[in-house]
C-alpha cells in the first residue's frame, strides 16, 4: 500500500500539473487548440489511473480548461471521486470543479447526496463550508429535499438555506423560527448572513415578512455594520409599500442616519428608502415636504460630485422621486440638462430618464434639438435607440400636451427616419407618424406632403433600413388621406416603383395604391379623360402581376384582389370610352342624348371609392377586451363537433346542406356582379405576363422553357421600359436640419415675447407654466370604446410566470399545518430541546441524564412518526438521524472538555464549531 | 443576488469566471466576450455601473466593475444589492488577493486560479455576500491553507521538489539557448 502510494507520487512528478498546463498554453499561443486537445488526452489518461492525487491533478486542470470554455461534464464521475477523497486538499479541488461544472440538472448529483451529508456533519468546519459553497452552485430539488435537515447553523449554512428554500419551498416553514433566531445571533457573521437570507426572501414576497419588522428596526438602530445596515434598509424599502405605519416610523431614524453617516453607500440607500417611504404614504405626513427637500438636496450633492459613480446613483434616485414629486425635481433642471452633456453614456442614459419630467411647452423644442445633436454624435446603437425612444416619449406624453407646432414634430420624425438605428426603431417612428396624423387633423396636409416626398425619394432606393418601416406609414397615410395630396398621381407613380419589400409593407403598398388610384381616377373620369385612366390601369396591372408571384400569401392575395378590381375598372372604362367614341363617330345616329358632363354619382370611381370611405378613429387599447360577449354566445362551445363524435351522428347531412346552400347563394352573387375573366382575357394576360417575364432580367426562367436563348435575352434587356424619374424635389433631401427653422422662428417669437414681457413683467408670475401663444391645434383625445366601458376599468393580470419565488410565498405567521411541515417541526423542536439539555448536562454533570434519555425517546418517537408520514424519506432515515445525533453529541462532549482544557483559541472559533454541529445555542448562555 | 463574477484582462482573456446561475460553457464564453466588449470601451474616468449586456438578465441587472492595472473585475448583480456596496466588495476582494499573494498581479491569477476561487468562496457564496471583513476572511483562508499543509506533510516533498525544478522552466531555458539553425546552415553551405 505504502509502496503504491510512493509509486503514485513518483508518477505524479512527471505528470503535468496545473501550472505546467497554464504555462504550456501560454507557450503555445499559435496553436492553442491543438495543445489543449493534446492535454485533454493526457488528462483522460490520468483520470484512468487509480491514484486519487493523480486524478485530482487532472481535475484541477479540467477546472482551468472549463474557464476557457471547454465542456468538462464528461468527467463528472471523476470529479465526484475526487470529492470523496478523505484529504482536504484533494477534496477542495473536487468541490471546486463540481461548483464550476455541475448544474442542478446533472444526473450525477444523486451520487453526491450522502457524501455531502457526511461533509456537512463533519467535525471540521472548513470541510462543511467547502461542501456548502460548492453545493450552493448546483443544488437541485432532490438535494435540497434530502439535505435540508442536515444544513446546520454555520454562517455559510445560513446563506445556504436560501438556496435550499428556492429548490424546496416546503423547508421554509419548519426552518423559519430558527432563521429568525439567527437574526439575533451574537456572531455578527451569522447575523448578517441571516439578514441576507431574509432580505432575499422578503424581496420576492415582502408581505410575509412584515412581522419581522420590529426585529429589523432594532437591528437598524443598534447595528454599526454598514453592510448589514444597507441590507436592512433595502429590505425596509421593500416592506414600506405594504405597511404605511412602518414608513412613518422609519422616517426619523433614517433622516438621522442621512445626517450622521459618512459612508456614501449607506447614505444613498437611506435616501432610496426614504423615497420609497414617501412614495408609499404620499401625503398625510406633516413634514414630508421637508424630507423630500432633504433627499433632493443630498442627491444634488451626489450629482454634483466629481465621482461619476455618485453622479450616476444620484440621477437614478432622482428618477424615483420624479414619479411622485415632479415639482421638486424640476427645480434642478439645470443640473440634469448639464448631465446630458456628460461624456459617460451611463450617466447620459439616466439623465434622459429624467428628461421626461423636465419638458414644458416652452423648452420642448430646445431639448429635442439638443437630443438630435447628440444623435449625430453618438455611436453605439443602444444609446441612439434610447435617445430616439426618449424623444418620442417626451413629445407624445399626455396626448402631445407639450407640442405647440406639429409641423415641427413631423419634420423631426422625418429627420429621425433618415438616420441609422437598430432595426426595430423604424416601426416606432412609423407608428408615431400615423398616430400624429390620425389624431391631429390640422397637420394632415403637411404630413401627407412630407410622406409623398419620402415615397418619391426612398421607394425605389431603400435597402433593408428602418426607412422601409417608415415607408409603411408613409404609404398608408398617403392612401388614407389621399384627398390632402397635392399631386396624387405623382405619388401613385412613385409608389408603383417599389421593389423588394417585406411582406407586411408590400401588402400595405398594394392596398394603398388602389386607394390612391381610385382617387385619381375620379378626377379623370369626371373630365372624361379615359385614356389617362387606362394608362394608369396598365401601370398597376403590370406591377400587380409582378406582385402576384410573391411567395408571401398576404401579398399574393392583395395583389390578386387589386388585379381583379383594376381589370373590372378597365373594362368599364373601355366600354365608356367606346361609347363616347361611337357617339362622336356617328352623332346622327344617336337615339338618346347624354349630357357631356358626367354625373359624379354615376362614375366607376365613385363605386370604387365606396370601398374606402369611413372615418378612422383612434381605438382605445383595451377596447377589444371591453366588447361585451353577446347573450347566448358561448365561446367555449364547439362551433362544430369534433370529427370523431360526429361520425356516428346524423348531423353531417344537415351541415352539408347548410354549406351547399350558402355556397350556391354566394356563387350566384358573384356571377351577377363580378364576371370571371373570359378566355380571351386570360390569354391576353398570359401573353402580357410572358412578355414581361422575357423583359424582366430578374425573372428566373424555368429550365423547361427552351425557346428563350441568350441573344433573345440581350435584345430584351434593351427593350426594358425605363421609367423616367420625374422628381419635383432633389433626390437628396437638402437642409438636414429642417426642424431647426421652427426653432428659430420659435426663438424669434420668444424674443418678441420677451420684449413684451418686459412691459408687463410684474403681472407675469410663473413664466414656465405659461402656455406658449401659438396655433391651438386640436388633438383627438377620445378613443373609441364599446358602450358602457371605461378606460380605467381594472384589468385582471394574466402575467403568470414560472418563478421559483412564487412557491416561497408562504404565510409564515400561520401555525404550521399539513403533512410535511408538521412532523418536521416536531422533530426540530425536541432536537433543540435535547441539545439544550445535553449542554446543561455537560455543564452540570450527570444530574440530568435521565431527563435527556427521556428526550431521546421522544426524538426517536418523533422520527418514527415522521417516517410514516413522509413519503419521500428513506426507510431508516429517522434512525440514521438519531444515530448521527448521538455521534454529534459525543463529539460535542469531547469538544467541551477540550474547551475546558483551554486548548481552543478563542470563543468565536468554538462557537463556529458548535454551530457546525448543529446546536442552536441560545444567546444567553454565551453572555 | 450576485449572478456572476468575472475577471478578465485588458484583452478579454478570462482569468476567473464564477457563475451563480447555470449557463452552458459556450454561453459562458459568449457572456464573457460580450461583457468585455461593453466594459473595455469605457474610459477609466466614467462611472463603474453599466446596464444591459443582453445575455445576462434583463433591466433588473447591472454590471458593476472595477479596473485594476491589467485586470477587470466585473460583478453582475440584481437590484437587491447596493451598488456602492458591491464596489466596496470588489475592493475587499482585490485587497484580500493582494494580502494572500503579496503584491498580486495578473500572473498570480493565471497560475493560481484555484486559490483565487478558494478566496472568492470565502467572500461570496451562491451569489450572496458571505463576509466583508477582511481579517475574518484572511483567518479562514489561513486556516484552510494550514490544513492543506498538514495533509501534504512529507509525502508531498518530492512532488514539491519536482515542481520547484519545473518552475525553473528548464524546457524554456533549453529553448532559449541559441544554437545555429542547422538546416539553414546546411543550406547556406555552397558547394
Amino acid at each position: 500500500m505504502a509502496l503504491k502510494k510512493v509509486k503514485g507520487n513518483i508518477e505524479r512528478m512527471f505528470d503535468k500539473n496545473l501550472t505546467d498546463l497554464v504555462r504550456g498554453i501560454r507557450n503555445n499561443k499559435e496553436n492553442e487548440a491543438k495543445y489543449i486537445s493534446q492535454c485533454m488526452e493526457d488528462i483522460k489518461q490520468e483520470l484512468r489511473q487509480d491514484n486519487l492525487s493523480v486524478k485530482s491533478n487532472a481535475v484541477a486542470k479540467l477546472t482551468y480548461l472549463q474557464m476557457l470554455g471547454y465542456d468538462i461534464s464528461w468527467a463528472g464521475f471523476n470529479i465526484i471521486e475526487v470529492m470523496s477523497s478523505s484529504k482536504f486538499t484533494l477534496k477542495r479541488i473536487g468541490y471546486l470543479a463540481a461548483s464550476q461544472s455541475f448544474h442542478c440538472d446533472s444526473e450525477l448529483l444523486m451520487l453526491t447526496t450522502n457524501m455531502i451529508r457526511k461533509e456537512l456533519n463533519s467535525q471540521n468546519q472548513y470541510e462543511a463550508g467547502l461542501a456548502l459553497t460548492s453545493l450552493s452552485c448546483y443544488i437541485s430539488m432532490d438535494l435540497a429535499r434530502d439535505l435540508s435537515n442536515d444544513i446546520l447553523t454555520l454562517k455559510k449554512a445560513v446563506l445556504m438555506m436560501y438556496k435550499v428554500f428556492l429548490k424546496y419551498p416546503e423547508a421554509l416553514r419548519p426552518a423559519f423560527p430558527r432563521l429568525k433566531e439567527k437574526l439575533e445571533d451574537p456572531d455578527p457573521g451569522v447575523q448578517s448572513a441571516a439578514v441576507n437570507v431574509v432580505c432575499e426572501l422578503a424581496r420576492k414576497n415582502p408581505k410575509n415578512y412584515l412581522s419581522l419588522a420590529p426585529v429589523f428596526f432594532k437591528l437598524m438602530t443598534t447595528s454599526t455594520n454598514n453592510w448589514m445596515l444597507i441590507k436592512i434598509i433595502k429590505l425596509f424599502g421593500a416592506l414600506t409599500p405594504l405597511e404605511p405605519r412602518l414608513g412613518k416610523k422609519l422616517i426619523e431614524p433614517l433622516t438621522n442616519l442621512i445626517h450622521s453617516t459618512s459612508a456614501m453607500s449607506l447614505l444613498y440607500e437611506c435616501i432610496n428608502t426614504v423615497i420609497a417611504v414617501l412614495i408609499s404614504i404620499s401625503s398625510g405626513m406633516p413634514n414630508h415636504a421637508a424630507s423630500i427637500q432633504l433627499c433632493v438636496q443630498k442627491l444634488r450633492i451626489l450629482i454634483e460630485d466629481s465621482d461619476q459613480n455618485l453622479k450616476y446613483l444620484g440621477l437614478l434616485a432622482m428618477s424615483k422621486i420624479l414619479k411622485t414629486h415632479p415639482k421638486s425635481v424640476q427645480a434642478h433642471k439645470d443640473l440634469i440638462l448639464q448631465c446630458l452633456e456628460d461624456k459617460d453614456e451611463s450617466i447620459r442614459l439616466r439623465a434622459l430618464d429624467l428628461l421626461y419630467g423636465m419638458v414644458s411647452k416652452k423648452n420642448l423644442m430646445e431639448i429635442v434639438k439638443k437630443l438630435m445633436v447628440h444623435m449625430d454624435k453618438a455611436e453605439g446603437t443602444i444609446y441612439r435607440d434610447e435617445l430616439l425612444s426618449k424623444i418620442i416619449l417626451i413629445c407624445s406624453q399626455n396626448n402631445y400636451q407639450f407640442i405647440t407646432n406639429f409641423e415641427w414634430y413631423i419634420t423631426v420624425l422625418v429627420e429621425l427616419a433618415q438616420m441609422e438605428f437598430g432595426s426595430k426603431q423604424g416601426h416606432v417612428i412609423g407608428a408615431q407618424l400615423m398616430d400624429v396624423c390620425i389624431r391631429v387633423q390640422a397637420i394632415r396636409a403637411f404630413a401627407v406632403a412630407e410622406m409623398a416626398q419620402l415615397l418619391d425619394v426612398y421607394t425605389s432606393t431603400s435597402q433593408f433600413t428602418i426607412m422601409q418601416e417608415v415607408l409603411y406609414a408613409a404609404a398608408w397615410l398617403c392612401g388614407e388621406f389621399v384627398s390632402e395630396l397635392k399631386d396624387p398621381e405623382q405619388t401613385l407613380q412613385s409608389m408603383l416603383k417599389y421593389k423588394v419589400l417585406p411582406q407586411h409593407i408590400e401588402s400595405v403598398f398594394i392596398h394603398n395604391i388602389i386607394k390612391i388610384f381610385a382617387h385619381v381616377m375620379e378626377k379623370y373620369e369626371l373630365n372624361q379623360q379615359y385614356e389617362e385612366i387606362l394608362r394608369l390601369c396598365d401601370l398597376i396591372t403590370n406591377k400587380m402581376s409582378e406582385s402576384i408571384k410573391s411567395g408571401e400569401l398576404e401579398v399574393q392575395e392583395r395583389a390578386s384582389t387589386s388585379l381583379i378590381i383594376v381589370n373590372i375598372v378597365q373594362e368599364e372604362i373601355l366600354a365608356k370610352r367606346n361609347m363616347v367614341a361611337t357617339k362622336i363617330m356617328d352623332v346622327d345616329d344617336s337615339v338618346e342624348l347624354k349630357p357631356t358632363t358626367v354625373d359624379p354619382k354615376d362614375t366607376v370611381a365613385s363605386e370604387l371609392l365606396t370601398l374606402f370611405t369611413g372615418e378612422l378613429n383612434p381605438v382605445a387599447p383595451k377596447a377589444q377586451k371591453k366588447v361585451p360577449v353577446p347573450e347566448g354566445l358561448d365561446l367555449d362551445a364547439w362551433i362544430s363537433e369534433p370529427l370523431e363524435e360526429s361520425d356516428s351522428d346524423s348531423e353531417p347531412e344537415m351541415t352539408e346542406n347548410l354549406f351547399v346552400k350558402s355556397d350556391k347563394s354566394r356563387s350566384s352573387f358573384y356571377e351577377k356582379h363580378h364576371p370571371e375573366p373570359t378566355e380571351e382575357e386570360i390569354k391576353k394576360s398570359r401573353e402580357a405576363r410572358k412578355h414581361e417575364q422575357k423583359n424582366n432580367p430578374h425573372y428566373l426562367k424555368g429550365s423547361n422553357s427552351t425557346d428563350t436563348n441568350n441573344t433573345n435575352n440581350v435584345v430584351a434587356v434593351d427593350n426594358i421600359p425605363v421609367a423616367e424619374l420625374n422628381l419635383n424635389v432633389p433626390l437628396k433631401v437638402v437642409g438636414q436640419k429642417r426642424s431647426d427653422k421652427y426653432l428659430s422662428t420659435n426663438n424669434d417669437k420668444k424674443k418678441s415675447k420677451k420684449k413684451s414681457k418686459k412691459k408687463k413683467h410684474h403681472s407675469e408670475s410663473s413664466s414656465d407654466e405659461a402656455p406658449e401663444a401659438g396655433p391651438i391645434i386640436e388633438v383627438k383625445q377620445d378613443m373609441e370604446l364599446p358602450e358602457g366601458a371605461t378606460l380605467s376599468d381594472s384589468e385582471s393580470d394574466h402575467g403568470l410566470k414560472d418563478d421559483p419565488h412564487k412557491a416561497l410565498d408562504i404565510d409564515l405567521d400561520l401555525p404550521a399545518y399539513g403533512f410535511t411541515a408538521k412532523p418536521e417541526q416536531e422533530k426540530v423542536e425536541p432536537e433543540k430541546k435535547e441539545k439544550k439539555h445535553s449542554k446543561k448536562k455537560t455543564e452540570k454533570g450527570k444530574s440530568s441524564k435521565k431527563k435527556s434519555d427521556k428526550h431521546k425517546e421522544k426524538v426517536v418517537h418523533a422520527n418514527d412518526n415522521r417516517d410514516s408520514l413522509l413519503t419521500f424519506d428513506n426507510e431508516n432515515g429517522g434512525k440514521v438521524d438519531a444515530k448521527t445525533k448521538k455521534v454529534k453529541k459525543e463529539k460535542k462532549e469531547k469538544k467541551k472538555s477540550k474547551d475546558r482544557d483551554g486548548k481552543s483559541k478563542s470563543k468565536k472559533s468554538s462557537s463556529g464549531y458548535e454551530e457546525a454541529l448543529g446546536i442552536s445555542t441560545p444567546s444567553k448562555e454565551f453572555q | 443576488m450576485i449572478k456572476a463574477i468575472l475577471v478578465f484582462n485588458n484583452h478579454g482573456k478570462p482569468r476567473l469566471s464564477k457563475f451563480y446561475q447555470y449557463f452552458p460553457e459556450d454561453m459562458q464564453q459568449q457572456i464573457i466576450k460580450e461583457t468585455f466588449q461593453l466594459v473595455s470601451k469605457r474610459d477609466d474616468n466614467v462611472c463603474n455601473f453599466l446596464e444591459g449586456g443582453s445575455l445576462i438578465g434583463g433591466s433588473d441587472y447591472k454590471l458593476i466593475y472595477r479596473h485594476y492595472a491589467t485586470l477587470y473585475f466585473v460583478f453582475c448583480v440584481d437590484s437587491s444589492e447596493s451598488e456602492l456596496g458591491i464596489l466596496d466588495l470588489i475592493q475587499v476582494f482585490v485587497e484580500t488577493l493582494d494580502k494572500c499573494f503579496e503584491n498580486v498581479c495578473e500572473l498570480d491569477l493565471i497560475f493560481h486560479v484555484d486559490k483565487v476561487h478558494y478566496i472568492l468562496n470565502e467572500l461570496v457564496m451562491g451569489g450572496m455576500v458571505l463576509e466583508t471583513n477582511m481579517t475574518e476572511i484572511l483567518t479562514r483562508i489561513e486556516d484552510q491553507n494550514k490544513l492543506e499543509k498538514q495533509e501534504a506533510g512529507i509525502a508531498a516533498a518530492p512532488a514539491r521538489a519536482v515542481s520547484a525544478v519545473k518552475n525553473m522552466n528548464i524546457p524554456q531555458q533549453i529553448k532559449d539557448i541559441k544554437l545555429p539553425d542547422l538546416p539553414q546552415a546546411i543550406k547556406d553551405l555552397k558547394f
